[in-house]
């Protein structure tokens, strides 16, 4: 999404503040885990307004279809069976970008302006200036990005920022049919999960929670979970991310300070050469050789 | 004309061309490299046709560098073998820095610090073939915690590796007669007497 207005928080490889003449408030889209009846309504709307279409796979003996995040699938639902208090229950979690406060692509990635985060709390991808690199991949705690083979760009959830531009609600939002998606301001958001959970407590869901985890600042993509203590029920679903220590190590101080030790070592052997002069041939040990040749 | 036919060969002109592969692949890696490196370097992919066609490039070159200095390896790792005089010229290399080296212990075709070029640079290269090409997305796709480690390693060595080049370039510039060894292969016999006197001697027999 290139067009955009001046309220940005953050842009990638950037050092200086980015452009942030207006502020905007936080928003967030909530996943009620346990209201989605995995109709994928949400992944057809998706791939209907990004206009974007996976191709049809094979049915590998689950219902999650396609398999998994691509650069033309931006959602996927994820079905996991598992068995609690002797009950078969079918967990089903919508896998997309969680729009992190603290995004491990943004710290990742080496492009101007390839990835830019909202003030509002939306990570977008400006594929413009996207170079292909993949850092964004090995950056995120989520497994999130996608490279595409056709033009080795990254793609990913927009948050339907374009949507979001003209005061239009996400479009899985739109057609989830039993409300388990939810979208307002992360405020709000935040509220209506505080219902939900003491609903679901009262129903004998006494661990049911709020995901929107701190080790990434939280997130603008909040799930309610009947077991908020295990997370990773549900897919995979990360118990406690942040960004990797190898990413910070590898994003970190270390950049600057191993850029300083270079100039360090330019300007030192320019200013040995200066203050030292040359390593010059004896004019003494020149004569030697020519005496010998002389006899 | 040859000015004086008694120089000193010291390069034929394979290992010459050799050493020009790997070096002209090293300086456009390292460009491009640091581009990615940190924000600061990024005007560099101008240099390669933008941003992607330097992501693209790059690993292709790593390549090509890792080919030429196994190579060059092979053939020059002997004459870096360690010895003690060398320890002995590391514990005063003060002395060279200075730029006093009349009473340098006399060193070989190589002095203890070409050697540590030469042995730092098997290192880094090593360490930059493997997690250079753990990192090339456009091939591979290994597990996200090997990646991170690779990313770490790969910026590390190249770090090392830029800093070991600086000191190589430098040295020859600074020691004047040595860059024409790696022109056209040949050095002025006092130019041997002065700086590698074993070398020398092993050459003329004096
Ligand atoms: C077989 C050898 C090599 C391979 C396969 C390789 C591959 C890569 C890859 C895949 C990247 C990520 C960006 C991209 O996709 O272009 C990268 C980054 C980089 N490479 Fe290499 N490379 C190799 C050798 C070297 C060498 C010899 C240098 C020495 C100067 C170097 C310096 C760098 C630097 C500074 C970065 C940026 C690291 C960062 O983002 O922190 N590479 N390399
Ligand atoms: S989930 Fe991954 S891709 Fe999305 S904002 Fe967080 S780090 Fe970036």
């Amino acid at each position: 999404m290139a067009l955009q207005s001046l309220d940005i928080k953050q842009r990638s490889a950037t050092t200086t503040p980015a452009p942030q003449a207006r502020q905007t408030m936080e928003i967030a889209k909530l996943i009620d885990v346990s209201a989605c009846i995995g109709c994928k309504a949400c992944q057809v709307a998706c791939m209907e307004w990004n206009d974007v279409r996976e191709e049809v796979g094979h049915n590998v003996g689950v219902y999650d279809n396609p398999t998994d995040l691509t650069e033309n699938a931006w959602t996927v639902m994820r079905f996991t069976e598992v068995e609690e208090n002797n009950k078969l229950e079918w967990l089903i979690r919508k896998d997309g970008c969680m729009h992190c406060s603290d995004p491990g692509c943004l710290k990742s990635c080496p492009a101007p302006g390839a990835i830019i985060q909202y003030s509002n709390g939306v990570v977008d991808f400006h594929q413009e200036n996207c170079i292909g690199c993949g850092y964004c991949v090995t950056g995120c705690p989520f497994n999130v990005p996608r490279i595409s083979k056709k033009d080795n760009k990254a793609y990913k959830c927009t948050l339907c920022s374009d949507r979001l531009a003209v005061n239009q609600a996400p479009a899985c939002v739109k057609a989830c049919p039993t409300g388990a998606i939810e979208f307002g301001s992360k405020e709000d958001m935040k509220d209506y999960a505080g219902k939900r959970i003491a609903d679901l407590k009262e129903r004998g869901y006494d661990k049911a929670g709020l995901y929107d985890p701190p080790g990434v600042g939280g997130t603008h993509v909040m799930y309610v979970l009947h077991h908020a203590d295990r997370p990773g029920l549900y897919a995979g679903l990360p118990e406690n991310p942040s960004i990797s220590p190898l990413v910070s190590l590898w994003k970190g101080a270390t950049k600057p300070l191993a850029t300083f030790a270079l100039g360090l070592a330019a300007l030192g052997s320019l200013f040995h050469y200066v203050i030292k002069g040359p390593n010059e041939v004896a004019r003494e040990i020149e004569e030697e050789i020519e005496k010998e040749d002389a006899s | 004309m040859i000015r004086d036919p008694k120089d000193l060969p010291r390069y034929n002109a394979a290992e010459r061309a050799n050493h020009w592969v790997t070096g002209i692949c090293f300086i456009l890696l390292a460009l491009s490299g640091l581009a990615f490196f940190h924000p600061a370097f990024y005007p560099l992919v101008q240099l390669f046709g933008g941003g992607a066609w330097a992501r693209i490039i790059h690993p292709y070159l790593g390549v090509i560098l890792g080919i030429a200095f196994v190579v060059m390896f092979f053939r020059f790792w002997q004459l870096n073998l360690i010895n003690d005089a060398d320890r002995e010229w590391l514990t005063r290399v003060g002395e060279m820095i200075e730029g006093n080296d009349h009473n340098m212990p006399e060193q070989g075709k190589y002095n203890a610090g070409q050697k540590m070029v030469f042995w730092s640079m098997a290192v880094c290269v090593s360490a930059l073939v493997i997690s250079g090409l753990l990192m090339w997305r456009a091939y591979f796709n290994f597990p996200v915690g090997i990646v991170r480690l690779a990313a770490v390693v790969h910026a590390a060595a190249a770090t090392i590796m830029i800093l070991v080049a600086i000191v190589h370039v430098y040295a020859a510039i600074w020691t004047k007669g040595t860059i024409r060894a790696m022109w056209y292969g040949t050095v002025t016999r006092a130019w041997a007497k002065q700086h590698h006197r074993a070398w020398y001697r092993q050459m003329t027999g004096k």
